[in-house]
């Protein structure tokens, strides 16, 4: 119980401060700093209070917290299926994705069938998707827009459902009955962090360019320095985690801040394939919900996994 | 009302759309709202996208043989008051426009799809003259351009299922019908107006 307040205060204490850094950076114009990196901040903070108050209820209502993610999910799909080209040989396929597959994940999900939720994107969505778009008789084109639709569930839904599924995975050293609530806060509060972190590194110390090309403003010591960072955090926090040693904490933590990142840059690829101008008048502002969660959905699905087979109780 | 309600909020959880207003303003004033077809949800989207005060006042035209089909359409036509048009018999001495322009009288709104019918391509169709007679007879009438984005994926022609993807709406800034303007420049600078609201 004094690990929950424990851990709901501290990070209340980091949001707070976060905001008031926010804020401030706001008013001071005299750094130098380009407005747009600091609305960037702030609408990444704002984000991280979004994602603490949702996981404030996956205290008490774990189902409810499954069903929060699972419309996260269906909303950031619908931008990605917005943002990428299908043409109408896939308009039946993707009717059975958003109204089969996306909600029948979370279902399993909250019904903890691991089993059945681990292989239903990957196995059975992929190949009804090209079948599917093979009975609509297009087939230009074909492999590349069945891959469209398969990558936008696999990582809008598909991983994101892993962070949820995190409420219901049994770890050895669980104690409390709120320890699984811990580990998705525990999680979450960690890619925030991470996100946090490599954007202040890269602004303080990067100098090198990570790939020009995909992000003119992530740099290699922005990732290194933000996963050491977030791995020194991720320790301070172990006393709340499942993990035995500090020193677990910390490795969890930095591959979270690394599995953030790749996410980031996976998707300011796909963004940067687009063009900006197609998400603009489509999603409302620069920040959409997609835009939020890349890190969440590539860190998710690795940290369930590295969890559940380092920590989690087997048979 | 409540159906209106309900409708409103469906065609905007549907179409995700965002709605937007580049140089102008929504107004109660008797206006003509022409827009790109692309799907049979255009009707509903560009009225449930006005602000209620507006929306009471305006009423959109729409296909005769689509929506006096069965008894939901019927009554979903009822509810956002559309002025059904039979496409099929245009009668000489009751042309449609005249029908249009005594319904509305000095107060209603329109909202017209100047293309004829839902168009397949990404692009927009030539416009037919309806729009033309139309400011021929009431050149008061304010013209407001506006441009219908994606909806063609959400519900494509000869689908009856949605896939809920985002779209948008942009209004844009009023034209006229000039002095002495030949039909056919007038209607290519009402197409124009409508197309360049896709990249602002």
């Amino acid at each position: 119980m004094i690990k929950d307040w424990a851990l709901l205060g501290i990070v209340l204490a980091l949001l707070a401060l976060a905001t008031i850094a926010g804020r401030w950076l706001q008013k001071q114009t005299s750094l130098g700093l380009d407005d747009r990196s600091v609305d960037s901040f702030n609408s990444r903070v704002n984000a991280w209070w979004f994602f603490s108050i949702v996981l404030g209820i996956a205290f008490f209502q774990p189902t409810l917290t499954v069903l929060l993610f699972g419309l996260l999910s269906f909303w950031a799909l619908r931008e990605f299926i917005t943002l990428t080209p299908t043409s109408l040989g896939d308009h039946r396929a993707l009717f059975w994705v958003f109204f089969f597959f996306t909600p029948m994940q979370f279902f399993l999900v909250a019904r903890d069938y691991y089993e059945f939720y681990s292989i239903l994107i990957p196995v059975y969505a992929f190949l009804f998707i090209a079948a599917r778009v093979a009975i609509s008789g297009d087939s230009h084109r074909f492999l590349e827009r069945v891959a469209k639709v398969q990558f936008g569930l696999l990582v809008c839904v598909y991983c994101l459902s892993f962070a949820p599924a995190l409420l219901f995975l049994k770890c050895k050293n669980m104690d409390g009955d709120y320890a699984n609530a811990r580990l998705l806060f525990f999680f979450v509060t960690m890619v925030l962090v991470a996100e946090l972190l490599q954007f202040i590194f890269g602004r303080l110390f990067g100098k090198h360019l990570i790939a020009e090309a995909i992000d003119s403003t992530r740099t290699w010591e922005g990732l290194l320095g933000g996963a050491g960072a977030t791995a020194i955090l991720g320790l301070s926090l172990y006393w709340a985690t499942p993990f035995p040693y500090w020193w677990q904490a910390a490795a969890m933590s930095a591959l979270i801040a690394v599995m953030a990142s790749a996410g980031a840059m996976t998707l300011a690829a796909i963004k940067r394939d687009r063009g900006e101008v197609s998400s603009g008048t489509l999603i409302e502002g620069h920040a959409g919900v997609l835009n939020r969660i890349d890190a969440v959905c590539f860190a998710a699905p690795v940290f369930y996994h590295v969890t559940k087979y380092f920590f989690g109780v087997h048979g | 009302m409540i159906t209106e309600t309900l409708l409103t909020w469906i065609a905007r959880i549907i179409s995700g759309a965002s709605v937007r207003w580049v140089e102008s303003h929504p107004d109660t004033c008797q206006r003509v709202y022409f827009a790109n077809h692309t799907s049979h949800l255009d009707v509903v989207l560009v009225w449930s996208a006005l602000p209620t005060e507006v929306r009471r006042l305006t009423r959109p035209v729409a296909a005769k043989d689509y929506w006096d089909r069965g008894f939901l359409r019927r009554h979903l036509a009822q509810v956002f008051n559309a002025m059904l048009i039979d496409r099929k018999k245009i009668k000489v001495h009751q042309s449609p426009i005249d029908l249009m322009l005594s319904e509305i009288g000095n107060t209603h709104s329109l909202i017209i799809f100047p293309e004829g019918g839902r168009n397949l391509d990404q692009g927009v169709g030539d416009f037919k003259s309806g729009l033309y007679y139309l400011s021929k007879k009431r050149p008061e009438l304010e013209l407001i351009p506006v441009y219908i984005n994606n909806m063609n994926r959400i519900l494509p022609r000869g689908e009856f299922l949605p896939v809920p993807l985002l779209s948008s709406l942009t209004f844009g800034p009023p034209i006229w019908l000039e002095a002495g303007e030949p039909k056919l420049e007038f209607l290519a600078r009402a197409r124009e107006a409508v197309v360049s609201l896709k990249d602002c």
